[in-house]
């Protein structure tokens, strides 16, 4: 953060808390959280499961609003969902009914552009993410793979300023999800974003995070945030990668 | 590719054969009762002979029971679509309203559940004597029948629709009526057609016994009237026919859901 000081952050939440109420108890799941993210950063949450960070996911995008504090995108208090956000979700989100190209010109649909202009910025994405050929293909006969590309498209297609991931590799075969994490850097490097995305897996964050904020079990804030310096693409086997690795598992052995 | 094509010929042609036989067999049995064991007489059990024989005469002569094959064909057909169709017309967009609007579910749903477990035969007596015996009383009681499995396999058929799809849309921007359309009826698509394809269903069988029990002309009447004149061998042809015209009308609806349902029935 000291680095984009200068930098005014696009994401921007203040004293941010989050409580569920259901009949017999009230839950809290985010309590008094800060944290400003700077234009084209790549920032993951990190933390233990059902820790609460879908629901950090859902108040960025406006699907869940804070009980208190203020979440902020680009200046503006966020009320509600909008394009300048597009999520990538956990598990399958694909419209099963739609093509590839379906799915990804969906947005871009949705906003009323024309069907010339939203089908080159479709065919771009999906050439981006390696599917060119898939087109046509309907999400039922894609790999778990393939589907998370194509959900990757279908953000980035309705050209939003902040992407929000959820785990996006989260159940995906080791193999395929060392693959997804080379390609997703690899599209970000040339399709500069402000990234904020979960996991709970500690090498995935260190591959991917200019920044990782560790976050603690419910209700969730912040226990500490680690800065990423190694130089892109990154080794898994690095000393450099590994002590950091490390370093993150241990902050979060100490949560508990 | 080519060896696995034809493997799959060879399967097609091997299945092929044992259906066949199946019915050759079930042909074979019959003939040998009635023509050559004759151990009913023909009034009672006639040979697929003279049954072949009779649909060949029915298909021009309109006695004993005053229409063609073809006349009854077209009365049934008349009655069975007109009710049908405006069961679905009605029927599908009243379960979509009622399990996308709250308030649609709750005004409509009380008078749903009081209607809906009465037998569509019960309806009967009432249509028949609001309506006479003519087309409107049968097409009320196929109205009735094909209605309800439309509404409930639309509502279903929403109530499918996945939160994370509604995120997505809202995402990007979609507004409410955007996402009905583009979100929550193609979710609902293989339901809506499963409950366009019951209500055919049981609006062809609802049919044939409104046509027993009142009626001039069709194929339930057909059946209906040569049992009073000992005629089984057009009782047959009417219930073979009854058979196959129910089976193109599932069939043409199954051309119609492959052009409609996309993607298959799971994503």
């Amino acid at each position: 953060m000291e680095q984009n000081g200068r930098l005014k952050p696009i994401i921007s939440l203040r004293d941010v808390g989050k409580i569920f109420y259901s009949e017999h108890k009230t839950n809290e799941v985010v309590k008094g959280m800060n944290l400003d993210v700077s234009e084209n950063e790549f920032v993951v949450l990190f933390g233990p499961g059902q820790c609460g960070k879908t629901t950090m996911i859902n108040l960025i995008a406006g699907l869940e609003l804070p009980t208190s504090g203020e979440v902020d995108v680009d200046g503006k208090k966020v009320t509600g969902p909008g394009p300048d956000r597009g999520v990538v979700y956990q598990r399958t989100s694909l419209f099963p009914f739609c093509t590839v190209m379906g799915n990804v010109e969906f947005g871009p649909k949705s906003r009323g552009i024309d069907k010339k202009t939203r089908r080159e910025t479709a065919q771009y994405f999906i050439d981006l993410v390696g599917l060119q050929g898939f087109e046509n293909t309907y999400p039922n006969r894609l790999s778990g793979g393939m589907r998370q590309r194509v959900g990757i498209a279908r953000a980035y297609a309705n050209n939003p300023k902040v992407m929000l991931m959820d785990e996006p590799f989260g159940h995906l075969d080791a193999q395929t999800r060392y693959m997804m994490e080379a390609e997703l850097e690899k599209i970000w490097q040339k399709e500069k974003r402000t990234v904020v995305f979960v996991t709970n897996n500690s090498e995935e964050a260190v591959y991917l995070a200019d920044r990782i904020i560790i976050l603690t079990n419910t209700p969730t804030h912040i226990k500490e945030e680690v800065k990423v310096d190694l130089p892109r693409p990154r080794k898994y086997s690095d000393q450099a990668f590994l002590k950091i690795r490390r370093q993150i598992e241990d902050i979060c052995e100490s949560t508990r | 590719m080519n060896e696995y094509m034809q493997m799959k010929r060879k399967k097609a042609i091997k299945f092929g054969i044992v259906s066949a036989i199946s019915l050759i067999v079930f042909f074979s049995i019959w003939y040998i009762c009635t023509a050559v064991l004759e151990l009913k007489p023909d009034y009672i059990l006639p040979s697929p002979v003279q049954v072949l024989e009779a649909f060949i005469e029915k298909l021009s002569k309109k006695a004993p029971d005053g229409a063609t094959l073809f006349g009854h064909i077209g009365a049934s057909l008349q009655v069975a679509l007109s009710g049908y169709l405006l069961g679905a017309i009605i029927g599908v967009p009243l379960g979509v309203a009622m399990a996308w609007f709250r308030k649609v579910d709750l005004f409509v749903t009380p008078l749903f559940d009081l209607i809906r477990p009465v037998p569509t035969i019960a309806w009967i007596p009432l249509m028949i004597l609001w309506f006479g015996i003519g087309l409107g009383a049968k097409a009320a009681i196929i109205f009735v029948s094909a209605f309800v499995p439309c509404v409930i396999n639309s509502y279903s058929g929403i109530k499918q629709t996945k939160q994370v799809h509604l995120w997505v849309a809202q995402t990007f921007g979609a507004s409410k009526r955007d996402m009905l359309f583009t979100v929550a009826l193609p979710t609902a698509m293989p339901l809506i057609f499963t409950g366009l394809r019951i209500s055919l269903g049981t609006a062809w069988m609802t049919l044939c016994a409104a046509e027993m029990l009142a009626s001039n002309k069709g194929l339930g009447y057909m059946i209906q009237l040569n049992r009073t004149l000992g005629r089984a061998d057009l009782i047959i042809v009417g219930m073979l026919t009854i058979g196959f015209v129910g089976t193109l009308l599932t069939g043409i609806l199954n051309i119609l859901e492959k052009r409609f349902v996309k993607g298959g029935r799971r994503g």
